[in-house]
């Protein structure tokens, strides 16, 4: 393809082929829009049904349903892409790479995401959805009537394929692809964080992929494997699903954890305090990550010894999580604060989080944990860590990254109002909670009984599940009312590092010359000990880019009409969807692409515009 | 000091401990494994409280402090690090934990070791313990005494001041065992039997509930465990093995009509004494319920809606929906009359 051929298509076809890591990143976090707002209003009617005792707003049979996809989507569907959104996007351009190590596979990873969730959601309109909760314990899981569960194993498979590609597109990318002089010690802490997440991901989800394999056998082909009359077990599936479930929520929270390492040090106009502590803290987190799975287990009959080391290596997690919370404070020590949106998100995470971990501790205490386990104090515990940790950062790096991503910056008045109310409302919702638990109010429940004092810290919570919603609606208002702030856009908070020195918006080749990195906070140096300028690495020349393709589509639709011949076993839809799925893999191997070139001409006078 | 608010839940926790309705609340133990774990939960809290404390105060500190005034454009100090504070910082939370660790792993081996084995008790063990075996069901739960050879459904007695050994087992998928006032829960698995104990020292009728999401009635899945001196349930247990006459062969010419319908509708699932199948719960004291189905008033009109319109009430179960061509409207009184005389412990 040449120059001119790749910059007329159409802007539908543009985005369906592209392989530019920056269109993917956007696209995964429209796609974790979308789905975080679904997974919201299951959310709230589910606070609608608990907020009067024995309440009929909706069945319990439907409440099971909305806790299952509330959990799945806002896991597998919401946070994870729109992390995936943020990493794509800004990863390449903080290590000075023109995109990702595989276009292909990235574009190929978005695409098999978003069909296995909206496969995943086509089970609310064909006769119910999933009902098991997210963990999808066996043997409700493997014996629940209809075809729910089937929609769970499938679209979770092929959107956690999509997950383990991009996973290992990550690692690849920032081990090959940093800039001359960006040594591993001189990388942003959100590249850190994002590639200590990837590892987690490239470990932890081949469990699941190897659980969901079982359970597909076990409900679409007869197996019994989880089948106690057959000699079955049915803690198996527990421990698989744990063994990626817990590196999972590290997974989520550790590029939140690198979010807030970005934002704080810009906001405090100060060099981010003991980055190697933190660098170290962050290694130790996902290793011990993998240590603590059977802490969700405690109950389940696995015996003191099990229960006792389980218990004091999750409370080890402890340790290097405080060890990041005193650094973040201690560059905050001594800084000169600025309190933008961005950074309020990351000032509400502290206290937020340390809520959110004190009470992880308290769980960890496995004799006490047979008190919390499955109660409303583990719901409480965990929405203090996803929301005060993981969503913080997302919205946080949204109002901090927005003018890189979309050129203009969101307005700061609207940003403030949403923060405080979405603040205010989180700790509405979920503080009483702890006291639900304590009080008999165990977790899951469709409804629950008057006269047993549950009545009014439902209500409150209820008050502020609507409160966060309202706030959340002030942020999409916001994206649409601020399109023309685009003054500044290019390095609007004194930016330290490498993705402040391009224009907004990016370029498609990112870097016209890729950067000298001459310490960490590159920009920073640049800015305060060289000359305000990047130097370059290279001379100015023609760029090689990837040429877009349909292919990742098509290889992902493939499969989705494969699952809906699995789910209904029909044989013909099976053989033409793995044909189209094998078929395109084929085209993509024996096609020879070579790209294009970006001439430099053309570069030259976008540096001139610029 | 804006930020003051954020010292509000902490005295929140400080205020409400002990909160919540008796005989249900973890927050009010009845029984010393519900204290163990209270006073747990209480040297966790404290401890959290104190690095809480420590952590927001520097917060609040450090906010208001280095907070950016109007024109101040400095450039702050590029500080790297500081070794000392990390091991500071990394020194002082290992010993918090270890404070809390060690009495978690010894209670964790505590609760584990439930003491009396029926051998050991043959071998003059001073503890008076027994053993009931927790069968957990959609959506109910199955009490069997095997040192009684009795079966009890819904509602499990206990004697006070003894030792309850509890075997947990499950007849279709996971549950769990829980009653708050007295112990933490365990889960019934299928194909793994689980175990645990507990004591209550006064007696009284605490509430259990199913913690594991089982199906669509799972929120309904309430127990009692009603605590009654060991004289009373030595005379419950040696009533449910042999009831009183009332109860299988009823005097009063409605209960006997009452009898006939259940011995046609009811009995190939639900026990009385001991004829009757063992689908559904055992129901030789049914007079006596604290609770119609494990979670509603045992009145009469809940009563009749709920055998005619079972699956309403609680969807999955497997009992049929009665309706007036299954029993009619004479029959359905005869058989609730019958089933209130279901009384073992008065006459």
């Amino acid at each position: 393809m040449s120059y001119e051929k790749a910059q007329s298509k159409n802007v539908i076809w543009d985005w369906l082929t592209t392989v530019d890591h920056k269109k993917i990143g956007i696209m995964y976090l429209a796609g974790g829009a979308f789905f975080f707002a679904l997974g919201g209003l299951e959310a709230i009617l589910m606070r609608i049904q608990l907020m009067f005792p024995e309440f009929s707003f909706v069945q319990a049979q439907t409440f099971n349903e909305l806790l299952t996809m509330h959990g799945t989507t806002m896991i597998f569907l919401a946070a994870m892409p729109l992390l995936f959104g943020f990493m794509n996007f800004i990863i390449p351009l903080q290590i000075g790479a023109r995109d990702v190590a595989f276009p292909f596979l990235n574009a190929l990873g978005f695409w098999l995401f978003l069909f296995g969730g909206l496969l995943l959601n086509v089970s609310w309109f064909v006769g119910g959805a999933p009902d098991a909760g997210w963990t999808a314990y066996v043997p409700l899981s493997s014996e629940s009537p209809g075809h729910g569960l089937d929609y769970y194993v499938l679209g979770l498979q092929v959107g956690g394929l999509g997950t383990l590609i991009g996973g290992i597109n990550f690692l690849v990318t920032i081990i090959n692809m940093r800039a001359p002089g960006m040594s591993m010690m001189r990388m942003p802490l959100f590249t850190w964080s994002s590639f200590v997440a990837s590892m987690l991901i490239l470990f932890a989800f081949p469990a699941l992929t190897i659980g969901l394999l079982l359970l597909m056998l076990e409900r679409l082909f007869g197996g019994t494997f989880f089948a106690v009359d057959f000699g079955g077990n049915v803690i198996i599936w527990q421990h698989l699903f744990w063994i990626f479930g817990h590196p999972e929520v590290y997974i989520l929270i550790l590029p939140a954890f690198g979010i807030f390492s970005e934002i704080l040090p810009t906001f405090a106009k100060k060099r981010l305090f003991g980055y190697s502590a933190m660098v170290f803290a962050t290694l130790i987190i996902g290793f011990l990550g993998f240590m603590v799975w059977a802490h969700h287990m405690f109950t389940v009959g696995m015996g003191p010894v099990a229960n006792a080391i389980f218990a004091v290596a999750t409370m080890a997690i402890a340790v290097p999580t405080g060890i990041k919370i005193f650094n973040w404070l201690l560059t905050l020590w001594g800084g000169r604060i600025q309190f933008t949106t961005a950074n309020l998100f990351a000032l509400g995470f502290i206290p937020s989080f340390v809520m959110g971990g004190v009470t992880g501790v308290m769980l960890a205490t496995s004799a006490a944990n047979y008190q919390f386990h499955d109660t409303y104090f583990v719901v409480a515990h965990f929405h203090y860590v996803i929301i005060g940790g993981v969503v913080l950062g997302l919205f946080g790096g949204a109002f901090y990254w927005w003018p890189k991503m979309f050129g203009y910056r969101l307005n700061e008045t609207l940003g403030k109002w949403f923060f405080w109310l979405f603040l205010t409302g989180f700790h509405l919702t979920f503080f009483v909670q702890h006291f639900l638990g304590l009080m008999g109010m165990q977790r899951r429940v469709a409804s629950y009984l008057g006269g047993q004092g549950l009545e009014s810290m439902n209500f409150i919570s209820t008050m502020g599940a609507f409160l966060m919603t309202i706030a959340f609606i002030l942020f999409l208002i916001n994206i649409f009312v601020s399109t023309n702030n685009k003054e500044n856009a290019a390095d609007p908070w004194d930016g330290r590092t490498l993705e402040w020195t391009t224009p907004s918006p990016v370029p498609e080749y990112n870097f016209a010359q890729t950067p000298l990195v001459r310490d960490l906070d590159a920009y920073w140096y640049e800015k305060y000990e060289g000359d305000g300028k990047m130097k370059a690495a290279e001379p100015l020349g023609d760029i090689h880019m990837p040429n877009g393709t349909i292919l990742p589509v098509l290889i992902s639709l493939g499969l989705i009409i494969a699952s809906f011949g699995f789910i209904y076993m029909v044989i013909p839809l099976i053989i033409a969807g793995l044909g189209v799925t094998f078929g395109s893999m084929f085209v993509r191997s024996i096609k020879e692409d070579h790209g294009y070139h970006i001439p430099v001409e053309e570069i030259k006078r976008d540096k001139e515009e610029g | 000091m804006k930020y003051i608010w954020r010292l509000l839940p902490i005295s929140f926790i400080l205020l409400m401990t002990g909160c919540g309705v008796e005989n249900l609340s973890a927050l009010d133990p009845q029984g010393p494994v519900a204290e163990m774990q209270y006073s747990l939960i209480q040297l966790s809290l404290y401890i959290m409280i104190f690095v809480m404390v420590i952590v927001f105060s520097i917060y609040i500190f450090v906010i208001y402090r280095f907070r950016e005034k109007p024109g101040d454009t400095h450039i702050p100090k590029q500080v790297h690090g500081n070794r000392t504070l990390e091991i500071i910082w990394t020194t002082i939370p290992i010993l918090l934990l270890l404070m809390l660790a060690i009495p978690n792993v010894m209670d964790t081996f505590t609760l584990a070791d439930v003491g009396v084995t029926d051998e050991e008790a043959g071998e003059g063990e001073e503890i008076d313990h027994i053993t009931i075996d927790v069968t957990a069901h959609q959506f109910w739960w199955e009490f069997d005494y095997p040192e009684y050879e009795i079966t009890s459904g819904q509602e499990m007695y206990i004697p006070t001041d003894t030792r309850i050994i509890i075997n947990l087992q499950s007849s279709d998928v996971i549950h769990s065992f829980w009653v708050p006032a007295l112990a933490g829960k365990q889960d019934n698995v299928p194909g793994i039997e689980n175990d645990m104990w507990f004591e209550a020292p006064e007696e009284g009728v605490y509430m259990g509930k199913c913690t594991e999401l089982c199906g669509p009635s799972h929120w309904q899945m309430d127990f009692k465990v009603i605590a009654v001196d060991p004289d009373t349930f030595d005379t419950w247990a040696t009533n449910m093995a042999e009831p009183p006459e009332q109860v299988t062969d009823p005097e009063g010419e409605v209960a006997v009509d009452g009898r006939g319908v259940f011995e046609q509708s009811c009995i190939s699932c639900h026990a009385v004494g001991d004829e009757g199948g063992n689908t559904g719960p055992n129901l030789t004291n049914y007079g006596e319920r604290e609770a119609l189905a494990g979670y509603l008033d045992p009145t009469d009109e809940n009563l009749e809606a709920w055998l005619r319109d079972t699956q309403e009430y609680k969807p999955g179960n497997e009992m049929p929906n009665f309706n007036h061509d299954a029993i009619n409207d004479e029959e359905m009184e005869a058989l609730i009359a019958y089933l209130n005389e279901l009384k073992i412990l008065e006459d």
